[in-house]
């Protein structure tokens, strides 16, 4: 089986493009059959100073899904999430070994740049923390960053991405107001807008809901339905209900490990491991 | 046997159980807090009284100074002497045993045991040799305030008092008795006019001639020096010549003017008759206003208190900076803490962006925290030989040979001067900026560095489009700290740049304009050198104490100012509460 992830690997050579590996199966660690993968863990381990947090890890992301990563707290599942967008590198003594690739290019190569990385994946963090600027700047950030400086097109891509937020219609008239005094799920969908405006490919959301309320969650479980069909989601939840509703595929984490990983249905229905059943039922967590 | 036991034990554990009750309520009281509420209020509450005490008694002792306080004529019996007659302004009052005064060979009467004694004003120094002396109160006696009594200041010798007799022109009396005073106000006006010209000529425009004749000077210097003798570089020299005669001509001109002025400003005088009976003819050139306080009602005394208030902040020291005004000083200061300013921030906010974000955490940081804190707790005194050495005399004496070889001997920047007091103040103020602005940086959310960084933000861009504006109210607390401390540093100043009269401001109409080599005059040193290097004790102590509230009033205008500006950035960039 990981003879066949190699040869798909190999034969791709350039970024930019959504590869079909054909014939792929589930597996132990998990992966997709016919889907087209966005990205590919290969044998991933991390370690905190001498603390290893990731033990192993080999699984596919598909493209345009939404794939969700659940399991009790310190699993590692926001540790791995943050690997996909290198956010790691900023620990001090934090280590990685193995590859990550985006379509292909490991993301861990010495010639990627993690700033360029970043652009292409976009990150919404667990509380809200929009900058302390006016609400179009708050969008017009990343912008700004990649050297776009016309205001016409400023104006459009942050409307845009305001309006692919669904944020639109609650702010239009207020722009220059500051982003601070937005209620806390508001503010979590600018970041959101602020993540699509530089048109990501992929979008990792680390438990973007747990600082909200029930319907601000509602709202962004939506949305989430709606960026699916142009991004590549990735998302970490501790809440069970969330990853069942939103996610279309589902991977179990335990102490480092990847328990499981498959079709979203099937771990909630008939898990195929006794430790990921215990925890959906609520054994322990 | 039973009963007594019972009687006794009663009383004890009774009274033991009050006095358990008691500490019990104690521990509770002290437990509940409010002992420590009172403490701290306590503290806070004595700091406040010790300030505004302060505040209060540097105003009640500097502020009369302005007031036009009316003067007494009267007969001083002392029964040792013949009696005198007294023309003065009352200034002080004590209370002073008798044995003192005995001591000092006064006829006192041994019964009565205290007596106040008067410290007054009489003035006419030129006259009387001093113009304060000690009376005792008892023996003077006749006190009048006539409405005629003219005080007189001058440009020298300090107050006149007495009664206007006559006024002449070229020599000539023109008025006389009642009408003197009339006829000589408008003549005062004229004369005071003409002076204004006269130091217009003199400051402004001879002293840009001047200022211009140096510079050719050291630009003839300059040819010497390179080596361009007139028949090697005739054109040159024949330019020098040519700007020389032209500012000759310019300077002649002016001479000419002055000497018109002068002769029109020494052509009138006012006689005045001293209480002694003895009449003394002051030009009009030496005065500089007179008024008649006795006859002033509340209102023309206010208003005289605020023109003289003015006067005192705008004008130029006379007389060893005992009268006049103290504008260079206020100046200088100010100028000095701005220079600081400008140098000391981008300075200790680069150092500890450095510290806090690009270097890595560890013994070597650690060392260097510990010596920036400590560089806060090293007596000014020795920034103050540290700027004298190393900036004044190896940066500054270096800059002279390098760039002003031409003023050698005479040295340039090779002298203490505003740059170096600046830069000497920022030194001993960075600490305060470096640990306020690493305060700053390290209380920026890291998860704002991360959504930056997530955007695709290099740490750069994350520095200097989020995390630095964010800070910058931590460095605006730092800026306040540190101008406050500057604004009062004296000690150091006077090895670096300070003297007791600066003869140019700064900063003049003379290009380049900002003359950072120069010395500047600066209120704390005005201070030290008023109270304690003044020939003339007894005058120059209501203004050291209107200087002092001047100073303090300068650091709360500049702290006001910046504590202003921090709070609209606060304002700005509020943090999210995480």
């Amino acid at each position: 089986m990981e003879d066949k992830v190699m040869t798909g690997v190999q034969s791709k050579t350039s970024l930019g493009h959504a590869l079909d590996i054909e014939g792929m199966s589930r597996n132990r660690d998990g992966a997709v059959g016919d889907e087209p993968i966005a990205l590919e863990v290969q044998g991933l381990n991390l370690y905190y100073a001498e603390k290893q947090a990731l033990r192993d890890i080999s699984l596919t992301i598909p493209q345009k899904k939404v794939t969700a990563f659940i399991g009790p707290s310190g699993c590692g599942k926001s540790t791995l999430l943050r690997c996909f967008n290198r956010m790691n590198d900023l620990i001090d003594g934090c280590r990685t070994e193995g590859a990550i690739r985006l379509y292909g290019r490991n993301i861990y190569d010495a010639d990627v740049d993690a700033a360029q990385l970043r652009r292409r994946i976009g990150m919404v963090f667990q509380k809200p923390n929009p900058f302390p600027k006016s609400i179009y700047e708050n969008v017009a950030y990343g912008l700004r960053l990649a050297g776009i400086s016309k205001k016409r097109l400023l104006d459009e891509t942050v409307e845009w991405a305001l309006k692919g937020a669904a944020l639109w219609e609650e702010v239009k008239d207020r722009l220059e107001d500051s982003a601070l005094g937005l209620s806390g799920g508001q503010q979590q969908r600018l970041v959101i807008a602020r993540a699509i405006a530089i048109q990501p490919e992929v979008i990792l959301l680390d438990e973007p809901c747990s600082a909200l309320d029930p319907i601000a969650t509602l709202k962004i479980e939506e949305l989430m339905n709606e960026l699916k069909a142009n991004y590549t989601i990735v998302i970490v939840t501790h809440n069970m209900q969330q990853a069942a509703r939103v996610s279309d595929y589902t991977a179990f984490m335990y102490l480092g490990d990847m328990v499981e990983y498959g079709d979203t249905d099937q771990i909630f229905t008939k898990p195929a491991k006794k430790q990921t059943e215990d925890y959906i039922t609520g054994r322990y967590g | 046997m039973e009963p007594a036991p019972q009687t006794s034990g009663n009383a004890g554990p009774a009274n033991r159980n009050l006095a358990a009750q008691d500490l019990r309520d104690v521990r509770a009281y002290v437990q509940s807090g409010t002992p420590y509420v009172w403490l701290t209020a306590a503290a806070i509450a004595t700091s406040v009284i010790v300030v505004v005490a302060l505040l209060l008694l540097i105003a009640a002792r500097g502020m009369p100074y302005f007031w036009p306080a009316d003067v007494v004529v009267a007969e001083y019996r002392d029964p040792a002497h013949e009696p005198v007659r007294v023309m003065a302004e009352l200034v002080d009052s004590e209370a002073v045993l008798t044995a003192r005064l005995k001591s000092a060979g006064l006829a006192v009467d041994d019964k009565q045991a205290l007596y106040d004694r008067l410290l007054i004003k009489v003035g006419n120094r030129d006259q009387y040799g001093a113009d304060f002396r000690h009376l005792l109160s008892d023996w003077l006696v006749d006190r009048t305030t006539p409405d005629d009594v003219l005080v007189l200041e001058r440009t020298e010798w300090g107050n006149f008092y007495g009664v206007p007799v006559a006024v002449k022109q070229d020599g000539a009396v023109v008025a006389s008795g009642e009408g003197t005073y009339a006829a000589w106000q408008p003549l005062q006006e004229r004369a005071n006019g003409l002076r204004d010209e006269i130091g217009d000529i003199e400051k402004g425009r001879i002293g840009a001639i001047n200022y211009q004749l140096e510079q050719l000077r050291l630009d003839e210097r300059r040819l010497a020096l390179d080596k361009r003798t007139p028949a090697s570089d005739p054109a040159a020299h024949a330019e020098l010549a040519q700007r020389k005669m032209a500012l000759d001509a310019a300077y002649a001109v002016l001479q000419e003017e002055l000497g018109k002025l002068y002769d029109g400003i020494r052509r009138d005088a006012l006689v005045v008759k001293m209480v002694t009976g003895e009449e003394v003819e002051i030009p009009l050139e030496k005065i500089i206003r007179g008024y008649r306080p006795n006859g002033m009602n509340v209102l023309q005394k206010t208003g005289f208190y605020f023109v003289k208030l003015w006067e005192f902040t705008t004008d130029e020291p006379r007389e060893a900076n005992t009268e006049g005004g103290i504008f260079p000083a206020i100046f200088g200061t100010v100028l000095m803490v701005l220079i600081m300013s400008v140098i000391v921030t981008p300075f200790g906010v680069v150092a500890a962006v450095y510290l806090r974000e690009y270097a890595r955490q560890g013994t070597m940081t650690r060392i260097i925290r510990i010596a920036v804190n400590n560089l806060a707790g090293v007596p000014s005194i020795v920034f103050g030989m540290f700027g004298l050495g190393f900036f004044v005399y190896a940066v500054g004496g270096s800059i002279d040979r390098l760039f002003y070889p031409e003023a050698l001997p005479a040295p340039t920047f090779g002298t203490p001067g505003i740059l170096w007091a600046s830069l000497t103040l920022a030194l001993l103020t960075l600490p305060v900026v470096i640990v306020a602005t690493e305060e700053g940086l390290a209380r920026i959310p890291r998860s704002l560095r991360e959504a930056s960084l997530a955007l695709g933000a290099t740490k750069a861009e994350t520095l200097w489009r989020i995390v630095l504006p964010m800070a910058s109210p931590a460095m605006m607390t730092g800026l306040i700290l540190a101008v406050a401390r500057a604004a009062g540093e004296v000690a150091p100043l006077m090895l670096v740049g300070v003297v007791k009269l600066a003869p140019t401001l700064p900063l003049d109409a003379n290009i380049p304009f900002l003359h950072l080599e120069r010395k500047f005059m600066h209120l704390g040193f005005h201070i030290y050198d008023v109270g304690f290097q003044s020939p003339n004790v007894e005058a120059a102590r209501p203004l050291v104490y209107a200087t002092t509230l001047l100073l303090v009033g300068v650091i709360v205008l500049l702290n006001l100012a910046a504590i202003r500006i921090r709070n609209r950035l606060r304002e700005r960039y509020k943090a999210l509460e995480h």
